[in-house]
């Protein structure tokens, strides 16, 4: 047993946390700036925090993961980051050329209280900033919110630093895609081209962390979101905001900044969040839904109702992230299974009280935890199993040592592959998960079944 | 333009076409003055063969901002490399929830508790997560709590905190609430000052854990374990099962291994480690003061050996055997050497006309980018550039310029433990009349030539390489492997050319001893004769002319 200490009985914890189920802003925020073209993310203060943020981008997508740092040493934290901030530009925009520079802070220069714009403003009368090229910076306190509220910091600062408005509205739709995978950013850009709609994607990591093998290595290679993209989000129609925590932030902001009304949806996982997404999106850009899109969701409806034997009843506990957690909690019941342990590590109260909304028709007690740890989650399985879990990759010790099929899903996943390739935003989306699940359900009852109950056709 | 792979480079090739004092200049240009004159101090050109001597290199200087280095930082080295690797402890992170999570299980070190019911900790992920409030308030309190609810839910022998960069400026005494809660609970708990910050790597939190294992543990437990042949094995982290292998190997031999530091260890080999009669060091850079310490204290002697590599292997086991001066020993080994060589000869027969003359780069921290070049020239493979992440100069040039490393403030934050003789347990392992005619033999003791004196002349020496250095050294010697870490893997590969992870070994290994001799020389005759590299080019990018010459047609 992996986990062999973990006891069934619950005690209330106030001061530990075991088996986090989050990680912290700083990360986030290098992920999101990785989905502006030519962008260099930066991390201010000491060079641990971008040594790990960028070994564990780097294990999830497999792909090369650049990100500069301050570099502090004690004198740094004593008598702040500015020198350090300022050399680190001055390097960074004549070693590698980038044509951003996207600081973000980490506990030590929040706490010293180093102003980014300040120092920005000290690099920029120094001559270090060329000209044509931007420094642009979100604060992300280690000790705020998680990885998830990073994204979300990064994903404003870009309206706010770039977004203008000309007064002449453009026929484009902005999307703030939520901090999903870069396969669901394609997916996203695939189903409103297929709508035939005009969009501005941002960030968009599509391009950038899943790039082919060409024998040839490009530090900024040809995707994200362009800097006049981004200018120009602020003459858009509207904004379509998926996931309320890592995307709405940038959305209100470009609303309040350029009057770009906006549309905050869940993530686009599963049928019905799939269907207001693509509803909204027809709606706001005034077009028809093609038969391409009608066709995808029969399939996926077409799948679940064939196997809708395999799904119905089953317990699920689920960990990740909120924006994921609530749309694939509402999946998950729409197909008649019961997620029953919900746990986030992610701080805000209105979590607990989306998913009891989801959950409410589910025939049996709904645990749901913000701020939870994946330690209360194994105590939670332990005092009752369930059939299905669905998390990241840390899951697996759980998996193992109380033999439960387990799906892969979310942030980090550091043991398999195809997350970053194939999506599960969407009707398509929605198919691999459910043929993911099936699969994990399947092979177990094939292998528990009898001799004589096993099953050639399924 | 033909692709990298399509080139079939040997070390003779480059040797004759680059002339590395013209490619430090050129690396040189791209920076700025200052930036340029730092990093000619750490980028030497190897004239050992030249001269016989061993240039300075600068070395545990501070990172440069913004230039993209791959060093970690003090918590890492403090409770990722050396703590981590324990299994009894019990582990917490006081600060925000990131480092903790960062340094949950990802370094790969395997651990085998004797029994089920054994205590296994590393598998879990402790942190006081501290909240804004926290900060502002300070976090004393839920440190307090923390270790509290540790020691109710869990009951282990010891408790450990890790201070990360914010406790650090709050000032939060973690030490004070270490000392308390240990008279309370009445099991050991102790706390390492290893904030992110302080040093200028990882190197600094490797130091702040050693002095903390020594001060807190080491010599808790006299008891005198049955074994002829005593001995610890320090700087070895069982990456990849290595601890285990050489564990074998060593019974093997019918050595005891009283403690390995930190592989494969427990609270309880740290505590008995000084009733050892010999400490054998494989990381120097991680480690070495610990073995000074060691015989300061205990009056145990100390060797470098290395067992990555079977010829190394064996040779470390003569050494080992050597010291003991036992016949039986002597024979015992040379014996485990003659059973083992056959096989690892016939997997090097069969490799080696895969490898020979390719050419390898390895930039990895402590002693890996040294140790492995042994590996490599077994299968006929030469290394032409090599550094290290966070070393000290003695690690580059040898234990011999150790007086004349000036200490700067950022090392001078790292305390220096003051040793004295202990009182009851100082017990000299070898008379000065054995000592010195062991000296005449030619046995050395605490010693180590460093990586330089073993590497050819005119090779590349670079101490923390950036990405940028890192891309025109591929780009100019397109070598055959390029070995480092998770951060630089892809973006190497992306070339087209394997990179082998030393840190974590791709998740494979063993490597170290005679077995993870076999598995290496497998491992990089897979790698550096993979078909994949074949096909970056598809057809029509080959020869696109055909294409033109059909459409003119």
């Amino acid at each position: 047993m992996l986990l062999r200490h973990t006891p069934k009985e619950i005690r209330e914890r106030s001061a530990l946390t075991i088996n986090p189920a989050k990680t912290c802003q700083p990360i986030g925020a290098m992920y999101a700036a990785l989905g502006i073209h030519g962008c260099l993310p930066h991390s201010h203060g000491s060079q641990g925090c971008c040594a790990y943020h960028r070994s564990t981008l780097t294990r999830h997508y497999k792909e090369p993961v650049m990100a500069a740092t301050s570099s502090f040493t004690e004198g740094s934290s004593v008598f702040g980051g500015q020198a350090n901030l300022v050399q680190a530009i001055d390097n960074i925009f004549t070693i590698y050329e980038p044509e951003v520079i996207a600081v973000h802070t980490t506990c030590l220069s929040e706490t010293i209280g180093d102003d980014i714009p300040q120092i920005t403003r000290k690099a920029e009368a120094d001559g270090k900033i060329p000209k044509g090229k931007y420094v642009i910076h979100a604060n992300t306190p280690s000790y705020v919110g998680s990885h998830v509220t990073g994204f979300s910091n990064m994903t404003k600062a870009m309206v706010d630093y770039f977004a203008v408005s000309t007064g002449k509205k453009e026929d484009c739709i902005n999307i703030v895609p939520g901090y999903v995978e870069p396969a669901d950013m394609e997916e996203i850009k695939r189903i409103a081209g297929e709508l035939g709609v005009r969009t501005i994607l941002f960030p968009d990591t599509s391009n950038v962390l899943n790039r082919p093998q060409t024998g040839k290595f490009e530090m900024f290679p040809r995707g994200g979101v362009t800097v006049e993209s981004l200018v120009k989000t602020g003459d858009s129609k509207a904004t379509i905001a998926l996931g309320h925590l890592a995307s709405g932030p940038a959305a209100r902001a470009l609303d309040t900044k350029c009057k770009v009304p906006c549309e905050i949806l869940d993530l686009p996982i599963g049928l019905s969040a799939t269907d207001r997404f693509v509803d909204v999106l027809r709606k706001l850009a005034g077009v028809h839904v093609p038969d391409s899109i009608n066709l995808e969701r029969g399939q996926l409806l077409d799948v679940i109702a064939d196997m809708h034997q395999y799904f119905y009843g089953k317990k699920v506990a689920l960990v990740g992230d909120p924006d994921q957690l609530i749309s694939l909690t509402e999946f998950l019941v729409s197909i008649d299974m019961m997620p029953i342990y919900v746990v986030t590590g992610t701080p805000g109260k209105k979590f607990e009280s989306r998913i009891n909304e989801i959950t409410k028709d589910v025939p049996h007690e709904v645990k749901v935890r913000a701020e939870g740890d994946m330690f209360l989650l194994h105590q939670w399985i332990k005092n009752e199993p369930v059939d299905l879990m669905i998390g990241n990759t840390y899951l697996k010790y759980i998996s193992r040592d109380e033999d439960i099929p387990f799906v892969r899903f979310g942030f980090p996943i550091l043991d398999r592959i195809g997350h970053s390739y194939f999506p599960t935003v969407g009707y398509r989306g929605g198919l691999r998960l459910l043929e993911k699940i099936l699969d994990a359900l399947l092979d177990r009852q094939d292998r528990d079944s009898s001799e004589e109950g096993f099953e050639l056709v399924m | 333009m033909s692709s990298i792979c399509d080139e079939k480079i040997n070390f003779e090739d480059v040797c004759d076409r680059i002339d590395p004092e013209e490619l430090k200049k050129e690396i040189l240009e791209k920076y700025p003055t200052k930036v340029a004159r730092k990093r000619a101090k750490q980028i030497v050109v190897n004239r050992i063969a030249t001269c016989n001597e061993v240039q300075e290199i600068g070395a545990n200087v501070r990172t440069i901002p913004g230039i993209i280095t791959q060093r970690g930082c003090t918590y890492a080295g403090c409770k990722g490399v050396i703590m981590g690797p324990t299994r009894d402890i019990v582990n917490i992170t006081h600060g925000p929830i990131g480092c903790g999570f960062y340094s949950w299980l990802t370094r790969r070190n395997q651990t085998k508790p004797p029994t089920e019911n054994d205590e296994n900790f590393m598998t879990y992920c402790f942190s006081t997560d501290m909240q804004d409030k926290d900060i502002v308030f300070g976090g004393e309190k839920k440190l307090r709590a923390a270790i509290q609810e540790a020691y109710d839910l869990f009951k282990p022998k010891a408790i450990s905190i890790f201070s990360t960069c914010p406790v650090g400026l709050i000032g939060d005494d973690v030490h004070s609430v270490a000392r308390d809660m240990k008279e309370k609970l009445g099991i050991n708990i102790f706390a390492f000052s290893c904030e992110g910050y302080k040093g200028v790597s990882q190197s600094a939190g490797h130091h702040i854990a050693n002095n903390g294992i020594f001060t807190h543990v080491v010599g808790l437990d006299d008891t005198v374990k049955e074994g002829k042949y005593k001995i610890n094995l320090l700087g070895e982290y069982n990456i990849g099962g290595d601890a285990f292998e050489i564990d074998r190997i060593l019974k093997k031999c019918g050595i005891t291994l009283i403690s390995t530091f930190s592989g494969n260890s427990s609270y309880d080999q740290f505590a008995n480690a000084h009733t050892a009669d010999l400490n054998t060091i494989m990381c120097h850079r991680s480690i070495n003061y610990v073995a000074e310490m060691m015989e300061e204290k205990f009056g145990i002697p100390w060797i470098k050996i290395n067992f990555i590599g079977s010829e190394a292997t064996a040779k470390s086991l003569r050494k080992i055997a050597q010291y003991f001066q036992d016949q039986e020993l002597i024979d015992r080994v040379e014996e485990v050497i003659a059973e083992e060589m056959p096989e690892i000869l016939k997997v090097r027969g069969e490799v080696r006309p895969r490898c020979e003359g390719k050419t390898a780069m390895l930039f990895v921290g402590g002693s890996r980018a040294h140790h492995y070049q042994e590996l490599f020239k077994e299968i006929g493979m030469k290394t032409i550039s090599a550094g290290y992440e966070f070393a000290h100069r003695d690690d580059y040039e040898g234990r011999e310029v150790i007086p004349t490393i000036k200490v700067d403030a950022d090392s001078r934050n790292i305390e220096e433990l003051e040793i004295t003789q202990d009182p009851d347990r100082y017990r000299p392992r070898k008379s000065s009349e054995e000592l010195e005619r062991l000296k005449a033999e030619g046995f050395k003791f605490k010693d180590y030539d460093g990586m330089m004196r073993e590497m050819d002349s005119e090779t590349l020496v670079i101490d923390d390489i950036s990405q940028y250095e890192t891309e025109k050294l591929i780009e100019v010697f397109k070598p055959a492997i390029f070995c480092a870490g998770i951060k630089e893997k892809y973006a190497v590969q992306k070339h087209g050319i394997p990179l082998k992870q030393l840190h974590s070994y791709d998740y494979g290994g063993p490597y170290a001893g005679f077995k993870g001799a076999i598995n290496f020389y497998r491992e990089i005759d897979r790698m550096v004769n993979s078909k994949v590299w074949s096909y970056l080019k598809a057809p029509w990018q080959k020869s696109p002319e055909l294409s033109a010459k059909y459409a003119c047609d």
